[in-house]
Parts: C-alpha cells; sequence; structure tokens
C-alpha cells in the first residue's frame, strides 16, 4: 500500500466529527460572549468571533496541509523541531512582546503568535522520537529516563520566565507518557500527592498531616510486606511526605507570589474576597450556576453578554456555555471532550510504532491537562490559572497549535499500518 | 495492571467529577441565578411628582420647577477644558477640579452629582456645549417654587433626609426630600406621592443596557396630591419662619372675658341683666383691680362687654368660684368649661408645631399654694384673662369660631382639599360645655363693642361685625395690643384673632386690623383706604421707645 492513496478514507472519522463538533460549538459561544447589540451585522471581520473564523479557516488549512504530507517526516524531524522551538521560546524572552503582563508573543502586524503553543507539540514529538529508539515496545532504559525528564523541563523553564505559570504547568501533561512508556504509578500519583498534601499542609494543622503520611506509609508497608525490601518504598513516602510538608511552609510564603497565593486562599476557602481577587472565580460560578438545566439560552446569557466574566471569549469561555446551554450542554461538552480523550488513547493503543503510540499519548495527555485545568479553574475547583480551553477558547496560536497536534496524530493513525 | 485503563480511569474520573460539579452548581444550588440577576438588574426610581399647594381660593402657593444637577461619570470623560466648563456652569475653577476629584473618590462608574441645581439660563448654555465634554451629563429634578412670600410658616419648607431619618423610615433614601416643616411635613404622606420603579439590565460598568423583561415588572410613579389650603393668601402678611399663631402664648386679656361671661350663664350665677356697680374697679380684702370703663352706672352684661369692665368679671369669676363649696371644686369646673373651647390643650390640629397654652386648674394652685392658701380673691386675674393663663392666637381665634357659631367649633386646620377629598380628620364638630342660648347676648355685646364700644373707631358701615379688644400685659416691654372678631354677626364666615406685639391697647392697632381683614374677606376689597393706610404705614417704634428701658429685660 503506497502513502496517500485512500488517505480520506483511512482518517479517523469519530476524532475529526469531535474535533470539528467542538471548534463549531466554541465559535458559537464566542460569538455569544463577544455579542455586542450595537452590532447589527451577524458577521463582522471586527469582532472576536469574526477573526476566530478566519482563525478556523486557517486551520482548516493547515490540516489539509498536515495530511499531505508525508507521515515519517514528523519522525525524522522530531528533534529539529524541537531545538527550533526552543529556540524561538527563548526568542520571545527578548524580542517578544508583552500581553497581558507576560512576554509570551511575537507580534507581526497586527497578528501575534505564542510559540509555547507550538512547544507543546514539538514536545510531544520529541518525547515519540525518543522512546522510538528504545529497543523494546514496552519499558525504558534508565539514560531515556533522564532524557525524557529533560525534555520536559527545558521549555518548562523557558516558560517559567515569561512568566506563564499555567502554559509551564501543561507540559506536566508529559509524566502520562511516561507513565505509559515504562514509568511506574508513582510518576503519576507522585505529583497528584505531593500537590494534595501541599494543599492539605495549607489546611490542616501539621501533626495531622504528619499522622496521616504515618499511617498511609504503615498501610502501604503492611500490604506489600511479603515483596523484598517492601520497607523501601513506605519509608521513602515518610521522608517525601515530611519535605514536602516542611518546605511548603516555606515555598507558600517565599517562592510563590502574592497573586498565587491569594488564588490558593480563595480556592481553599481561607479568605473571600468577591469583588477583587476573587470575582474572576465568583462571576464565573454566578454564570455558569445560573444556567440552571438548559440554560437562558443563545445570545441570552446576561452575565456574559453584560461582560460580568473576565476573558470571557478566552479562558472563561465554559462560562457561556453553561450560562446560555445550562446543565445539559456544559456536560454534553464535558462528555464531548472526554470522548475525543478516549478516542486518542484508543487510536494510540492501536498504533504499530513506539512513535506514534507515545505521540498520541502526548497528544491526549495535553489535551486532558489543558481541559481538565480549564474546566476546573471555571466551575471553582482549581485556582485561577490562565490556559485555553482546547478548540473551545477564543485565540489563533492555541488553535492552531491543537490543530497540528491533532492531525499530526491522526495523519500518523491514518498510516499507522506503514511503519513498523 | 493494563496502563491505557489506569489512562481510562483518570479521564473518566474527571469527567464524572465534572459532571458532579456541574450538577451542583447549576441544578442543586439556586443561589446563582439570584446573584446573577442582582448583577445585572438595576432598579431605578422614577421620582413622584411632589404635590402642589393652592389656597383657600384656589391660587397655587407652591408647585415644582424644574432643577438641573451637571452629573459626571468619571470613567466615561475624555481630557477636557475644566476652565471652559466652569465658565458654563459658573463656579471657579478650583471648586469644579475638587467636585470632579471627589466624585472619581467616589466611584468611576457610577454617576454623581457635580454641580446642583444649575439655573435655567446656565442650563440653557450648557446644553449647548454639553456634547463637548463626555461623561457629564444633566439630570433634571424638581425644586419646591414658592409663588408667594406670605404664609411661609404655615407651608412649611423641604430638605434632604438625613441618615437617621432613613434609617427609621425605610421608603426613603439618601438624597429624597421630604418636608421639614409647616405643611410640607404634617401632609408628607399625601403630598410625596409614591416613587415608580424601571428594572433596567446593567453591564459589568453599570451602563445601561436595556429593559429587563420588556418592562413587566415597572411600576409607573404616582404624583402626590395636591392639597388645599384654608389659608387666605391675601391675607398672609407676615414672613418670619416663627410661627407665632401656634407657637407663641400670650395672657389673652380682655377677650377671655366673654368666656367667663358665658361661664357665668351657663353657671347660672348671673343672668344677662344682672349687673354690678364698678367703683374704678373691684376691691376685696386689700386686692384692688384697677377698672378704666368710666361708667358710674350698674354695669350688666352687654355693657361689660363693649365696655371691658373689669370690675363685672371680677364678681363673675368669684361667683362662679364660690358657687362650689370649695375653691378647688370651683375652679376645676371653671377649667373644664374653658378647655372645652379648645383651650389650654393641643388643638390637634395639622400643623406639625404648636403649644399647649395654660389653663391652671385646682391641682396647679395646691401645689402652688397649698391646700388651704388660695380662693376665689388669691386667682381673680383669670377673671379677666390675666395672671398664669395663656394662650396661643390660634386657641384664641378657635374661641372667637366658636362664640360664633354659639357653641362649637371645628379643629383649626391648614388643608381642606387634598387631592379632590375633603379633609376627613376636621369634619367632626366640637361642642363646647356652654348652652347655645347663652351666646346671643355676649355676641350682641361683642357687636356693640362695634357699634358703641372700644372698636368704634373700626366700625364697618355695612358688616355686621362682632369683636373684644384687649390689652395683654407684657412684662418685657409695652404691652401687647389683642382683638379677637368673627363677622357677619348672624351668619358669621371668618373668626380671627389679631395680636400686635407691644401694640399697647387693643383698638389701636389690632382692631383696625381685625376689621379691614374681615372686610377683605368677605368683600374682596378694602374700600376704607384711610384706615389701611394708616395701618399699613403704621409704625410701632414709638411704642418700643416709650417702653425703652424695660425693653432690656430678656
Amino acid at each position: 500500500m503506497r502513502e496517500g492513496q485512500g488517505l480520506f478514507w483511512k482518517l479517523d472519522g469519530i476524532s475529526i466529527g469531535l474535533y470539528m463538533l467542538l471548534v463549531l460549538l466554541g465559535w458559537m459561544n464566542i460569538h455569544s460572549a463577544a455579542y455586542q447589540p450595537e452590532h447589527e451585522h451577524f458577521w463582522s471581520m471586527d469582532t472576536e468571533y469574526g477573526k476566530q473564523m478566519l482563525w478556523i479557516g486557517s486551520s482548516m488549512l493547515i490540516l489539509l496541509f498536515l495530511l499531505f504530507l508525508d507521515g515519517r517526516l514528523y519522525e525524522r524531524i522530531a528533534y529539529p523541531a524541537y531545538v527550533l522551538s526552543l529556540l524561538a521560546l527563548a526568542g520571545v524572552l527578548i524580542f517578544g512582546s508583552t500581553i497581558s503582563g507576560a512576554r509570551s508573543w511575537y507580534t507581526f502586524g497586527g497578528f501575534s503568535l505564542q510559540p509555547s503553543e507550538f512547544v507543546k507539540c514539538t514536545t510531544a514529538l520529541a518525547l515519540a522520537k525518543l522512546f522510538s529508539k528504545e529497543s523494546s515496545r514496552e519499558g525504558m532504559s534508565a539514560r531515556s529516563r533522564w532524557i525524557a525528564f529533560a525534555l520536559i523541563a527545558l521549555p518548562i523553564l523557558l516558560i517559567l520566565p515569561q512568566p506563564d505559570l499555567g502554559s509551564a504547568l501543561v507540559f506536566s501533561a508529559f509524566l502520562f507518557v511516561l507513565y505509559r512508556e515504562g514509568m511506574s504509578l508513582t510518576v503519576l500519583l507522585g505529583p497528584i500527592g505531593i500537590g494534595v498534601l501541599f494543599l492539605l499542609t495549607l489546611l490542616l494543622d501539621k501533626v495531622w498531616v504528619f499522622s496521616g503520611i504515618l499511617l498511609l506509609s504503615l498501610a502501604v508497608a503492611y500490604f506489600s510486606r511479603r515483596r523484598p525490601g517492601f520497607w523501601r518504598g513506605p519509608l521513602l513516602m515518610v521522608a517525601l511526605g515530611i519535605g514536602v510538608v516542611l518546605s511548603v511552609d516555606h515555598a507558600f510564603h517565599q517562592v510563590l507570589e502574592d497573586r498565587h497565593r491569594n488564588r490558593i486562599d480563595i480556592l481553599l476557602g481561607k479568605a473571600e474576597d468577591p469583588k477583587g481577587i476573587g470575582y474572576n472565580t465568583q462571576q464565573s460560578l454566578i454564570a455558569i450556576g445560573s444556567g440552571g438545566l438548559s440554560g437562558k439560552g443563545f445570545l441570552q446569557g446576561t452575565q456574559t453578554r453584560y461582560d460580568f466574566v473576565p476573558a470571557q471569549t478566552t479562558d472563561f469561555i465554559f462560562c457561556t456555555v453553561g450560562e446560555e446551554w445550562g446543565f445539559l450542554g456544559s456536560s454534553l461538552v464535558v462528555l464531548l471532550f472526554t470522548a475525543l480523550l478516549f478516542r486518542l488513547i484508543f487510536l494510540a493503543e492501536r498504533q504499530k510504532s513506539r512513535f506514534s503510540r507515545a505521540y498520541g499519548y502526548g497528544v491526549a495527555a495535553i489535551l486532558f491537562l489543558h481541559f481538565a485545568v480549564n474546566i476546573a479553574m471555571t466551575v471553582g475547583l482549581a485556582p485561577v490559572i490562565g490556559i485555553p480551553l482546547p478548540f473551545f477558547s477564543y485565540g489563533g496560536s492555541s488553535l492552531w497549535g491543537f490543530t497540528l497536534l491533532l492531525f499530526i496524530f491522526l495523519r500518523l493513525d491514518a498510516y499507522r499500518m506503514l511503519i513498523l | 495492571m493494563n496502563k491505557a485503563l489506569i489512562v481510562f480511569l483518570f479521564f473518566g474520573l474527571t469527567c464524572a467529577l465534572f459532571i458532579g460539579r456541574l450538577f451542583d452548581l447549576q441544578i442543586l444550588d439556586d443561589r446563582y441565578a439570584l446573584y446573577a440577576n442582582e448583577n445585572v438588574i438595576r432598579k431605578e426610581r422614577m421620582y413622584a411628582p411632589r404635590g402642589h399647594i393652592y389656597d383657600r381660593n384656589g391660587k397655587l402657593l407652591v408647585s415644582n420647577v424644574p432643577a438641573y444637577d451637571l452629573m459626571v461619570v468619571p470613567s466615561q470623560t475624555t481630557a477636557f477644558d475644566s476652565l471652559d466648563l466652569a465658565r458654563l456652569v459658573s463656579v471657579a475653577p478650583t471648586d469644579l477640579r475638587s467636585k470632579l476629584k471627589k466624585a472619581r473618590r467616589y466611584s468611576s462608574y457610577r454617576s454623581s452629582a457635580v454641580i446642583r441645581q444649575i439655573s435655567a439660563r446656565s442650563f440653557g448654555a450648557l446644553q449647548e456645549h454639553l456634547h463637548r465634554f463626555p461623561g457629564f451629563y444633566v439630570q433634571q429634578r424638581a425644586q419646591r417654587s414658592y409663588a408667594h412670600v406670605g404664609a411661609a410658616h404655615a407651608l412649611g419648607y423641604i430638605g434632604e433626609v438625613t441618615e437617621g431619618f432613613v434609617r427609621k423610615n425605610a421608603r426613603y433614601r439618601m438624597g429624597d426630600l421630604h418636608g421639614v416643616s409647616g405643611i410640607e411635613k404634617a401632609y408628607e404622606e399625601e403630598l410625596r406621592g409614591r416613587s415608580g420603579a424601571r428594572y433596567i439590565m446593567v453591564d459589568v460598568h453599570n451602563r445601561e443596557q436595556s429593559a429587563f423583561a420588556d418592562g413587566a415588572y415597572d411600576t409607573l410613579a404616582v404624583p402626590g396630591w395636591d392639597i388645599h389650603s384654608t389659608l387666605d393668601i391675601d391675607l398672609q402678611l407676615n414672613k418670619p419662619l416663627f410661627d407665632r399663631a401656634v407657637l407663641a402664648e400670650y395672657p389673652p386679656g380682655s377677650p377671655f372675658k366673654l368666656i367667663n361671661a358665658l361661664i357665668g350663664l351657663q353657671e347660672q350665677v348671673i343672668r344677662p341683666s344682672s349687673s354690678f356697680s364698678c367703683r374704678n374697679g373691684f376691691h376685696a380684702k386689700g386686692l384692688h383691680v384697677a377698672c378704666h370703663c368710666g361708667t358710674d352706672r350698674p354695669v350688666a352684661l352687654r355693657l361689660s362687654i363693649s365696655k371691658s369692665c373689669n370690675n363685672y368679671y371680677c364678681q363673675v369669676f368669684k361667683k362662679v368660684i364660690e358657687k362650689y363649696p370649695t375653691a378647688q371644686e370651683g375652679l376645676d369646673m371653671w377649667s373644664t368649661h374653658v378647655r372645652s373651647f379648645g383651650l389650654g390643650n393641643f388643638l390637634n390640629n395639622d400643623l406639625p408645631t404648636g403649644r399647649r397654652g395654660f389653663v391652671p386648674n385646682a391641682d396647679y394652685y395646691d401645689r402652688a399654694l397649698g391646700y388651704t392658701g388660695w380662693g376665689a380673691t388669691t386667682m381673680i386675674s383669670l377673671g379677666i384673662g390675666q395672671g398664669e393663663l395663656v394662650l396661643t392666637p390660634i386657641q384664641m381665634a378657635n374661641m372667637s369660631a366658636a362664640i360664633a357659631n354659639r357653641g362649637h367649633y371645628f379643629t383649626p386646620h391648614i388643608v381642606r382639599l387634598i387631592g379632590d377629598r375633603k379633609n376627613k380628620a376636621f369634619l367632626d364638630k366640637k361642642h363646647t360645655s356652654i348652652d347655645p342660648g347663652h351666646f346671643d347676648e355676649v355676641i350682641e355685646g361683642m357687636h356693640e363693642v362695634f357699634e358703641k364700644g372700644t372698636a368704634l373707631a373700626s366700625r364697618h358701615d355695612s358688616i355686621a361685625m362682632c369683636g373684644k379688644t384687649g390689652t395683654a400685659q407684657n412684662p418685657h416691654g409695652q404691652d401687647h395690643s389683642i382683638f379677637i372678631a368673627f363677622a357677619p354677626k348672624d351668619d358669621p364666615r371668618i373668626a380671627l384673632s389679631i395680636i400686635v406685639e407691644n401694640g399697647y391697647w387693643g383698638s389701636r392697632w389690632a382692631a383696625p386690623i381685625a376689621s379691614l381683614m374681615m372686610e377683605h374677606y368677605l368683600t374682596g376689597k378694602v374700600a376704607r383706604t384711610g384706615l389701611k393706610q394708616r395701618m399699613v404705614e403704621g409704625d410701632l417704634r414709638a411704642e418700643y421707645a416709650l417702653a425703652g428701658p424695660k425693653q432690656k429685660q430678656p
């Protein structure tokens, strides 16, 4: 079978359908959020929904272009692309322009690009390339392990000084790839456990947290007592746990900036400030909560139409969904995302090549982290972290970035039988 | 364990968590719908125009005129020439700048008043140029306008509510106006009307966007009732804000003799024909009350009135008191009769201020002098309207009206019509304790006051007037000139009391003024221009000078 033949039929229709649906729903909600009654025309290039249509159109061109490229190209250019994108990231710190406090953008005329959106894609490719070099289909060498950590850490280090905590956080999604490609569950549960420990330390008295760690370690030790060297894991847990708890105070008060601290305090319910820092979350909850079962209807959301919700076309776009389409609409969006993620994992697992599988996991993980953090933020389960909702949020860079991410994988999947 | 399964689990749990959270927010928790409405819906008050006030002849006394406030929404302003704007509204530029600073401090997005009550002329000039000052606009408010300078004390005035007032009266908001005194205060409920409400939707910057629910919940403002007062603006000449009619207390002096005559008749201690010889006054146990009636024949009722004989009334009073076994019982009976004329207590009329006056009873003298320490002669000056007795002018006028009506009165009130309804509170007839039959003889005496008595000089050729002069002793200066009167005699339409402070004898100032007012009220004009001129140009400085040294006392 030659590449290029019957391409259309080989592409995964379900994924493409979900992608199209999400993009279209996103556009509809951007239209609603950016709608101004004084603009009589349904369509105008001056509005965000007008521009978004332009981004959607150009994304279609990009994905068509991608589909006609040779799939093997990606494996070949993975490292150079990674290096190039890191250079672009380094460059933005020097030449970039500052938009809302972060130096994350290249501006060409009236048009801005955010390189960090594309680094997600190149990092996924680089990781996939790394694991494709392994001798067997499963497991990874110690060397690969360190290289993998380095590949993830480099972009984070370059993005943090912009500063863009949200985008940096997204790279932790690649832990899913590391888990799938050979590391133990600790790689996922560890950071989550540390995160939980972090919050517990801030919420509870340290004595309780210490006792909890101790009990949990004893339990783990008890259940694994038949294994040789079973005491090592729980001992590590205790040491790490106490270390984390002790550093949290220091970290929370010395390392984090006030704005982060405030957001966390509000999330934990330790501080309330509905007019100030808590305003975003409060208005977001009001928008979503006031939607009820079936919402207020298209263009009828008062929170969105009258600008009570901040960043309502970008990071808080889900508010519009919640307010105008209610529980039914917002649950549908959550389900559509989950369906796409399930589908991507399913596709990744059916790949013949390790490169494609690792890359597929990368795509799913990145989308998942964006989805999870964004929705959690709008429904008040996470502090305000400014990252877009994939395919939904207004913005060219993110839509292009996600399209690129997804369609490289769909292209790889279409010819999965070729690469052995 | 299959690694893919673990990842599915992660994704699936996240999905379940989100849907659960959405269910909680959107279905279980109904607070957020309220918050959303709170955010977006603004209730805007539609001010009700305050009712107008007319006099008894339908002349407009108080109405509303538009006033203009210059408002600003600081966030909507652009750079502008503050000198230019200050010139347009004719204020000092520094003033304007400090007002703007204050507005900005209050809120960038809400409007504040920068200049209040711009004159209509400045407003005209301003309106033409307002487009050059974005963020500024003019709000129309109603201001009270008084067509006449007279009767200010009765009409009262309005003012902005205080914080304490708002706390006690939930229907008022800061910045609202309310009646502070006079009719404006007493009839606040009727005059204020009911403000309406308009529900609008605003955006996050508090800018109006659209009507809420197409105005389904809006209510219109209900204008206040117009009020017709009992005042005749043409008879109102005084301007001060101290309303002497209800607030000043004077010893009533001789006019009070009428009451004593009526009590004497009612208690049957005298008959109209009973007479007492006056030997330059009343004499008893070293007590001497002088009299200037100048008659050497026995004085009967009518003559006692027209000549104001002191002796006659001391005798009558003594007889009334001594008719009873004890002075206590006698005085209490007397006091009850006096009070039945609406004297010595609040009239419970519709003005928010007033004094009781004072009508002594037995209790008072017991406390002052002891149970056995007093008798009819001790308090004999009550017989001639002096002593501890004090009344307000409105009470004296009421007394005059009760006599004119032959034994009943309506509580004096200043508002006749509310809208087109009669002021129901004052339609009850109040009866005095004197039988109507006793009045005619007293009224004849009052008529003779004009025909051949102390007010002969104020007599009118065609109107049968009745009156009684008085001179109230004033320890602080020249005595007060007092007169009560009503007319016409048989079908009375006006009753009044006149007090000219430091006016000396009742016949000198008070009687002519009363006569002129009754003429004006009954005929619509004053034919006796000479008398009127004398009164209008009258000068009391001579009287003040006369009382020179006494005046320095408080």
